[in-house]
C-alpha cells in the first residue's frame, strides 16, 4: 500500500477539482455579505421620500434650490423673455426635441415643464454630477457673445440653455433630469411623485 | 554586542534578513542624483503612516463633525497643526519623488527586461497612491473634499450598463454623504495603507531579484566577479555606500520639506485648495472645481474629450487609458539600448514631447478652461475654448508617445552600450 503506482490521478483531480468548486462557491457566498453591506441601508433608502415646496413666493425670473434625496433642485420661473430664447438654440443644443429620455412623459416637450415658465429640474450636471451655475445674463464676458442665459457648470464648462437642454460639443452627454413632480395646488408642488391621473 | 547578535541570529536570522534586504545588496556604482527618489519615497511613506496614525487619534470621520475636528487638530490640539501640515505637505511631497521616480526609470529604460515585474509592481504603487490620496481628500469634508469626489465617484457611472449601481455602490448613498464619509476613512487609513505595504514590498523584492538598472543600463550581473571582492566589476555594497549617500538625499529633501511645512504649508493653493476651507456644502458647487495638482494632467485630459454618441464613457476611457498605459511600456520600447545615453535624436525628441505635453496639461487641469477666451472671428476653431483646443492636442501628444514608441524606438539612431559604467 502507498507506493506511487496505486496513486489513482484520474479520482485525484476529481476530487482537487470537486474540491475548489465547492470552496469558490463558498468564497462567493462569504463575500455576499461584504459586498452587499456597501450598498445603501435602508435608512439611505427611506431618505428618499418626496417633497413638498411652496413655489408661491418664486417670482418671474427668480429661481431657488430645493432638496430631494439630497440632490439640489432647481425651480425656475422663467419670463417671457427666456422662453424666447429657447427656440433661437434648437439648432445648438445636442437633444432639442428631449427624445432621451431624461424627463417624464409629461415633460417631453418645448419648455420641459408642466407648465411652460414654472421649470423644476435636478440641478446636477449629466457630465460628474456639480452643480452648474445660473447665468441668466445675455453675452457676458467669459462665456461669449452667443450666450443668452443658460446653465454654466464650473467642472468641465457644459453648458445648458433656460429649459436645461445641454449644447453640443461640451463633455455632459445628456440634457438635465427632470424630476418626476406634480402640482398639489397652484402654489404647491410635490417632487419626486408623478401627476395623479384625472 | 555581537554576542547577542549571535544569540539573536541561532534563533531568528536577524543578520541574514538585513544583509538581503539592503546591507550585502549588491548596486552598481554609478547612481546618480535620479536615484535619490526610491528611498525618499520610502521616506514619505513612513512618514505618512507616522502622522496619519497621530491625526487618527483626534480626527472624526462623521459628516457633522469631520470640518470641525480638523480644525480642533489645527488650532487646539498641542503640535497638531505640524503633524497635520506634515501629512498634507507628505501627500503632496510623494507625488513629487514617484513622479521623479518613474521619471528616473524613464530615461534609463529600468522597466526594460529584466524588470518588468519591477515596474508593473510600481505601477500598481502609483495607482493605489492615487486612490489612497483621493479617499484621503474626502476626509477634511471641505468644499473641494465633497465635489472633487463627487465627480471622481461619478465617472464610474458612465460606464455603460452597471455604471448607475457602481457609483452607488461606491458611495453606499445616493450622493456623497456621511456614509461615503466613513468607508472612504476606512479604505484611507486601513485598507489601502495594507495594500500599499505589501506593494512595496513586492517591488523591492522582484528588484532585489533582477538586481538594479543604472543611469548606463550595463547589467552588472553579467560582468565578469573582481576576484578579490567576489563582487561584479562596477557593484558596490548598498551599506555603507548608498546609505550614507541617501542620508544626503534625506537631509536635502527634509530641508526642503521643512520650508514647505513651516513657511507654505498650502503651497499658494496647490497643496491645501482654498476652497477646502469652506464645509462641504452638498447644495453649492464652488464656482471653480480643480483636483489637487498631482491629478489634473489626467483630468485636463478627461474635460478635454467631448461627449458623443450620447454618453460621455469617452473621456473617462481616455484617462482610464492616460494611467493604464504605463503598465505596458516594456513591451512598447523596442529600443536596442535602455538608457537615454545612448539613444539617439528620435527617442530624445519624443520623451521631451511627452514630458512637456504632461506639463502643460497639468496646468490647464489647475484652471477652467475658459482661461484663455475663445477663438474668434475667422479663426479655424470658431468660438471653441482655445485652452481646450491645446489640451486635445497635448493629448494626442501624450498618447503618441506610447502608441508611437514601437515604431520610433525601432528607427532611433542609438550608440553602442558600454560594457562597464561610465562616470559622468
Amino acid at each position: 500500500m502507498g507506493s506511487e503506482a496505486a496513486v489513482n490521478n484520474g479520482k485525484r483531480r476529481f476530487l482537487i477539482g470537486a474540491t475548489s468548486v465547492v470552496g469558490g462557491i463558498g468564497v462567493i457566498g462569504a463575500a455576499t455579505p461584504f459586498v452587499m453591506s456597501l450598498f445603501p441601508s435602508e435608512r439611505a433608502k427611506a431618505a428618499g421620500a418626496p417633497v413638498e415646496i411652496d413655489i408661491s413666493k418664486v417670482e418671474s425670473g427668480m429661481k431657488i434650490n430645493v432638496e430631494w434625496r439630497g440632490k439640489v433642485c432647481w425651480v425656475l420661473n422663467r419670463t417671457p423673455a427666456m422662453l424666447a430664447t429657447l427656440p433661437k438654440m434648437d439648432s445648438r443644443v445636442a437633444d432639442p426635441k428631449s427624445d432621451v429620455p431624461q424627463q417624464p412623459t409629461y415633460c417631453k416637450n418645448e419648455t420641459r415643464s408642466i407648465k411652460p415658465a414654472m421649470w423644476i429640474a435636478v440641478g446636477i450636471c449629466t457630465h460628474l454630477g456639480c452643480s452648474p451655475t445660473f447665468r441668466p445674463e445675455m453675452a457676458p464676458a467669459d462665456l461669449g457673445p452667443e450666450w443668452l442665459g443658460g446653465f454654466f457648470c464650473p467642472c468641465h464648462q457644459s453648458k445648458f440653455d433656460l429649459a436645461g437642454r445641454v449644447f453640443k460639443g461640451v463633455p455632459a452627454p445628456t440634457n438635465l433630469v427632470i424630476p418626476p413632480h406634480r402640482y398639489a395646488s397652484d402654489t404647491k408642488v410635490v417632487i419626486g411623485e408623478d401627476p395623479k391621473p384625472a | 554586542m555581537s554576542k547577542l547578535m549571535t544569540w539573536i541570529d541561532d534563533r531568528f536570522p536577524l543578520t541574514p534578513l538585513w544583509e538581503l534586504a539592503w546591507g550585502k545588496y549588491i548596486a552598481p556604482k554609478n547612481f546618480n542624483f535620479w536615484y535619490y527618489f526610491g528611498s525618499l519615497a520610502a521616506l514619505v511613506l513612513v512618514m505618512q503612516i507616522g502622522t496619519g496614525i497621530w491625526l487618527t487619534m483626534d480626527y472624526k470621520p462623521d459628516a457633522t463633525l469631520a470640518f470641525g475636528s480638523v480644525e480642533y487638530i489645527m488650532r487646539d490640539v498641542q503640535w497638531g497643526w505640524l503633524i497635520r501640515y506634515m501629512h498634507s505637505t507628505g501627500a503632496s511631497m510623494f507625488f513629487v519623488v514617484v513622479y521623479l521616480h518613474m521619471f528616473r526609470g524613464l530615461i534609463y529604460g529600468s522597466y526594460r527586461k529584466p524588470r518588468e515585474l519591477t515596474w508593473i509592481f510600481g505601477c500598481l504603487i502609483y495607482l493605489a497612491l492615487m486612490a489612497e490620496a483621493f479617499f484621503g481628500y474626502l476626509l477634511p469634508w471641505g468644499q473641494m473634499s465633497y465635489w472633487g469626489a463627487q465627480v471622481i465617484v461619478n465617472l464610474f457611472s458612465a460606464i455603460p450598463v452597471i455604471g448607475g449601481d457602481l457609483s452607488t455602490w461606491i458611495r453606499g448613498d445616493y450622493t456623497i454623504s456621511d456614509v461615503t464619509l466613513n468607508r472612504f476613512f476606512a479604505f484611507h487609513v486601513a485598507a489601502l495603507p495594507l495594500v500599499l505595504i505589501a506593494l512595496v514590498a513586492a517591488h523591492l523584492i522582484a528588484l532585489h531579484e533582477t538586481g538594479s538598472n543604472n543611469p548606463d543600463g550595463v547589467e552588472i550581473k553579467k560582468q565578469p566577479k573582481d576576484p578579490k571582492t567576489g563582487l561584479p566589476l562596477d557593484g558596490i555594497y548598498s551599506h555603507p555606500y548608498y546609505t550614507v549617500k541617501d542620508i544626503v538625499g534625506v537631509v536635502a529633501f527634509l530641508a526642503v520639506f521643512s520650508v514647505i511645512v513651516f513657511f507654505t504649508p498650502d503651497m499658494g493653493g496647490y497643496f491645501l485648495e482654498a476652497n477646502n476651507f469652506i464645509p462641504a456644502n452638498p447644495l453649492k458647487t464652488p464656482p471653480e472645481i480643480a483636483p489637487v495638482w498631482y491629478f489634473t494632467p489626467y483630468y485636463a485630459m478627461l474635460r478635454a474629450v467631448p461627449s458623443f454618441l450620447q454618453t460621455q464613457v469617452w473621456g473617462v476611457i481616455v484617462m482610464g487609458v492616460s494611467v493604464l498605459i504605463f503598465f505596458v511600456l516594456p513591451w512598447l520600447d523596442r529600443g536596442a539600448v535602455k538608457s537615454i545615453r545612448y539613444r539617439g535624436t528620435l527617442y530624445k525628441s519624443f520623451l521631451a514631447a511627452f514630458i512637456v505635453s504632461f506639463l502643460i496639461l497639468g496646468y490647464l487641469g489647475t484652471v477652467p478652461v475658459t482661461v484663455w477666451g475663445q477663438f474668434g472671428d475667422g479663426a479655424p476653431f470658431y468660438g471653441a475654448d482655445r485652452a481646450t483646443v491645446l489640451s486635445r492636442c497635448l493629448t494626442v501628444v501624450y498618447f503618441s508617445f506610447f502608441l508611437l514608441m514601437p515604431w520610433y524606438t525601432r528607427r532611433d539612431k542609438t550608440k553602442p552600450q558600454p560594457d562597464r559604467v561610465r562616470w559622468k
